[in-house]
């Protein structure tokens, strides 16, 4: 114990890897099975719902010098692979010349934050929620009142996002309508700018967690139910331990595994959920932008941003994998 | 091993256990899982329990532990360990008698050992808990000592469960049991999910560790044979009633309930042939009990008075103690003690 | 000896395991009139029924724009122009002169269809993929494992974001197809590990044993152990198919000749409606949606309670 085998590591990577090559061969596949290349079909696109393109020549002409789109297939996927490598997504259609990697970057940060913040709180207030409901020792009132919380879980985070703006920023002003900070504040690391930035950020993030601390607090509590019946939980109590060290060294710290990997594999869900809410908000990460460029059809924003996310997500899943024998002690860290 | 006959009205039990009741609430009415069990176990004795599956040794002995579950419920009766009803205490004083005065060997080591935790904290943990902090290198002095009375190389200390083979993860159960040396000690099957040869191993340590350190022990189990070798004294129960108690030797050359007879009848041995008496189990509604005899419908020798009136377990040898109106009852005796 | 053994009302002793499979059930009781399970269906049944009778009652051409006055409230509220609403209209309209309420009656139905396509479609490719992958074994179970683990990965949305970007009409059923695409890994996931389970169990052991081939032992033994699990798992797929949709259809995405729940949403963001405080344009699709979601989570609930009876002792 204590030493991870290559295999298990080159296993797991090898996974992340193919998720990664297979995600963005089929975002490079898809335009190109419209008819004329690639850009044309996106430029006449754009004029045609209305968009006007600026130098139009030009960017078709500086875009087949880049992505090399006169050159045979094979050689254009060789290169878009390799431009992929250097986060090169090319430029943006509405915002030319700037380059997609430019505007992501600037989202990208915002959109991390929030769900790093979201995604971990759900997590966790679901699953302390579940473990509660089933402790004996709760009180009846708090049993009863968390499964009316719980409705929340079947909508979607959007309509939860748009329930929410309604109420609480447009009837109650308690919250602002739009964005991840006050408009033209300046960006520093001052309380003033981290206390806007908080505030701005609370009604996303509540949206996000409303609807997804339910699922954990039902896979929760319905582990906490399957662990109790455990003979070693018996003997726990038969030895006569502290009630609360059997709940969380006995109980929870059994029941948490099957959540844990729960999380890795709804981590895709999560994602697509917050993206919605960020468009709801007009907070200022991926999911704006890639609003902004559906509405623009601004599609290689759309090409970066999505591949970006699910490189993203694709990470955190390979981590989790990576981790998860350092709690579970009965997988092994050799290749399975 | 019949010492204790002789020392029954001498000492006081070390644990006294009256009119247990253990009841399961089913939709349909309650099942007697256990009704109205008196047992005593003396300072040092081995006591066996015994009875077909279904007759409510295992919730006697969680009744006992006080570890019964809904729909599970005790009704009533006493448990008296060292002078204390363990029924009347509050949870937390029940706690602190758990394993510092009364321990559990539990069955099928299978899953009773927690997943997630090394050997050595499991044990760490029970003695920390009752003793309080302690440390660290005395514990570990400790627990390795624990480990090898029980046979048990040092390797194991810093295995978790899913490393041990069957065997010795019921001795680290039996280890675990001793660390705060109880007083009395239950075995619940301990040796029944194992093969043979490993059942031997596991019994001749459980035989070992009490000869060492002198505590009481009830043990349950259905393997006639293997109890006899192990217990000095065996309780015979049918349907969550005791029907016979009596010295190991007494039992097997003479047992008077017919239903301890039924039992005896049917351990094979290599002097005789016997003929394969088939028997079916527990016949009536355990919800619904003739009243009466608890075993009239499978009596041999039913009697008129066995439908109408329970019989109590009376005096019918030297330690040995039977409820059946075939027997008649003693010349004053004083009391009900076995 | 004569003894009358009173064998009526015998107590079916409880395993100490709880059955992992749902194919007995205990005399006394009756799982499947489960209250949620019940809520849940009927719930929907309303929202179905009323969805595809209403049509009857009411002129569905009202959902396409134009002839209706526009934004009206709903009856017995008073807009922000001082409009009242009106019996035509009791639903209230949208700035481009649609009804709401027709809107409801073709919209609801249409997010039924697409959950129950895509999750057909998911379900029927994860059931076949599950078993080839349980039963035969070997490379194709790795392929077929490897491959649901790298699009359980993927976040849906961001694919069908990228295609459906490019098409330019996109009609329901295609929508519910690329959702589809989604949709199969979870069944596999879940059938395949059942027919490990059963592969080793003592029946089909028997089976094998008697001769029976290949198929028939999929067909006849562990198919119809599997129903409960397909059912419940479809109820699950149908919810994140019908969530994926909505996620289009808000962006936009969604079909355009075709009024959708979601969709409608869209053209309420879009018009500003939250500021406006137009909160019927999006308020009543939301509300809809958000009764067809608790409908089938309910249902789920239910299912859950039936297959695991310690959850229904705890939630009584």
């Amino acid at each position: 114990m204590g030493r991870y085998s290559i295999g298990f590591i080159a296993q797991r990577l090898g996974i992340f890897l193919l998720t990664i090559w297979i995600a963005a061969s089929v975002i490079w596949l898809i335009p190109r099975l419209a008819p004329g290349d690639p850009i044309s079909a996106m430029i006449m696109r754009m004029s045609s719902s209305g968009g006007r393109v600026e130098n139009a020549d030009k960017i078709i002409a500086g875009w087949k010098e880049r992505f090399g789109l006169n050159d045979p297939l094979p050689v254009q996927y060789v290169r878009y692979m390799g431009n992929l490598l250097r986060f090169d997504f090319g430029y943006s259609l509405a915002h030319f010349p700037t380059p997609v990697a430019d505007i992501i970057g600037l989202a990208l940060p915002w959109t991390l934050g929030l769900l790093l913040v979201a995604v971990t709180l759900a997590f966790f207030i679901g699953n302390f929620l579940g473990a509660i409901m089933v402790w004996g020792r709760t009180p009846g009132l708090i049993r009863a009142v968390i499964p009316m919380f719980m409705i929340f879980t079947s909508i979607p985070s959007i309509l939860a996002a748009i329930f929410l703006i309604y109420v609480f920023a447009f009837l109650l002003e308690w919250f602002p309508l739009a964005g991840s900070y006050p408009l033209g504040m300046k960006v520093e690391l001052s309380w003033r700018f981290i206390s806007a930035v908080i505030w701005h950020a609370t009604l996303p993030a509540l949206s996000v967690v409303l609807v997804n601390f339910g699922y954990w607090t039902l896979g929760m509590r319905g582990m906490m139910i399957t662990v109790e019946g455990e003979d070693y939980i018996q003997l726990a109590r038969a030895k006569g331990l502290k009630p609360f060290y059997v709940l969380y060294r006995y109980l929870v710290r059994n029941a948490i595994l099957p959540q844990i990997t729960a999380f890795a594999i709804t981590l895709g869900s999560l994602v697509s959920g917050q993206v919605l809410v960020e468009y709801i908000f007009g907070y200022q990460g991926m999911g704006n932008i890639i609003f902004a460029a559906i509405t623009s059809q601004d599609f290689p924003v759309i090409q970066g941003a999505s591949f970006m996310l699910i490189v993203i997500t694709a990470l955190a899943v390979l981590i989790m994998d990576l981790t998860y024998p350092l709690i579970d002690p009965r997988i092994s860290y050799e290749r399975n | 091993m019949s010492h204790s006959t002789s020392m029954t009205e001498a000492n006081a039990p070390v644990l006294r256990v009256r009119d247990l009741r253990v009841y399961y609430e089913t939709p349909k009415g309650d099942v007697l899982a256990v009704d109205g069990v008196d047992l005593d176990l003396f300072e040092g004795e081995a006591l066996g329990l015994v009875g077909e599956s279904g007759c409510g040794k295992s919730t006697a002995a969680m009744g006992i532990l006080q570890l019964v579950n809904p729909p599970g419920r005790i009704v009533g009766g006493s448990v008296e360990l060292g002078g204390r009803d363990l029924l009347k205490l509050s949870e937390e004083e029940v706690r602190q008698i758990r394993w510092t005065r009364l321990a559990l060997i539990p069955q099928g080591a299978m899953n009773s050992l927690n997943p997630t935790m090394r050997v050595a904290s499991q044990i760490e943990d029970v003695i920390v808990a009752h003793e309080g902090a302690q440390r660290k290198a005395a514990l570990r002095l400790r627990i390795l000592e624990l480990l090898r009375r029980v046979g048990l190389p040092e390797r194991v200390y810093d295995l978790y469960p899913h490393e041990l083979s069957g065997g010795m993860k019921q001795r680290v159960c039996i280890a675990m049991a001793i660390a705060l040396n109880p007083r009395v000690i239950i075995a619940d099957e301990s040796t029944s999910a194992l093969d043979v040869v490993v059942q031997r191993v596991v019994a001749q340590t459980i035989q070992r560790v009490r000869h060492d350190l002198g505590m009481a022990m009830i043990m349950i189990g259905h393997d006639m044979g293997l109890m006899a070798q192990m217990v000095d004294r065996i309780a015979v129960m049918y349907a969550g009633k005791v029907v016979e108690v009596a010295p190991v030797r007494a039992l097997f050359a003479a047992p008077r309930h017919p239903y301890a007879q039924l039992l005896i009848d049917s351990v094979p041995t290599l002097r005789e042939r016997k003929p394969l008496r088939s028997s079916e189990g527990i016949t009536h509604d355990p919800r619904n009990p003739p009243p009466g005899c608890i075993f009239q419908l499978r009596c041999p020798h039913v009697m008129d008075v066995c439908r109408s009136a329970a019989p109590r377990l009376k005096r019918v040898g030297p330690g040995q103690w039977a409820a059946c109106h075939l027997y008649a009852e003693p010349a004053a005796e004083g009391g009900r003690h076995e | 000896m004569g003894s009358t053994l009173d064998t009526s009302g015998l107590a079916t002793p409880r395993a100490a395991g709880l059955p992992r499979r749902m194919g007995r059930f205990n005399r006394w009781d009756t799982p499947w009139l489960n209250p949620k399970l019940l809520a849940g269906v009927a719930l929907l049944l309303v929202i179905l029924l009323s969805g595809l009778l209403g049509r009857f009652f009411w002129d569905t051409d009202l959902a396409f724009s134009g002839k209706a006055p526009l934004n009206l409230p709903p009856v017995g509220f008073v807009n922000t122009r001082g409009q009242a609403g009106t019996w035509e209209h009791p639903l209230g309209t949208e700035n481009s002169g649609r009804d709401m309420l027709a809107l409801m009656i073709v919209g609801a139905p249409n997010s039924f269809l697409v959950g129950v396509v895509a999750a057909g479609v998911g379900m029927t490719v994860g059931v076949i993929l599950g078993f080839s992958a349980g039963f035969i074994g070997g490379r194709v179970d790795d392929v077929i494992r490897l491959l649901s683990d790298v699009t359980v990965t993927i976040p849906s949305l961001m694919v069908l974001i990228v295609i459906q970007s490019l098409m330019r009409q996109v009609d329901l059923t295609t929508m519910a197809l690329l959702i589809a695409v989604f949709a199969w890994p979870t069944p596999t996931r879940l059938i395949r590990a059942q027919v490990l389970s059963m592969r080793a169990s003592g029946y089909v052991h028997m089976a094998r044993l008697s001769g029976a081939s290949t198929w028939a032992i999929m067909f006849r033994e562990i198919l119809p152990n599997l129903t409960p699990y397909i059912f419940a798992s479809f109820i699950g797929n149908a919810t994140g198919a019908i969530l994926a949709a909505v996620g289009l259809e808000t962006l936009g995405l969604g079909p355009q000749r075709v009024p959708t729940l979601g969709g409608t949403i869209y053209f309420a963001i879009n018009a500003a409606a939250l500021l406006r405080n137009m909160w019927w344009w999006w308020g009543l699709p939301t509300l809809m949606l958000a009764l067809i979601f608790i409908g089938l989570l309910l249902i789920n609930l239910g299912f859950d309670e039936i297959a695991n009876p310690r959850l229904r002792r705890s939630s009584q």
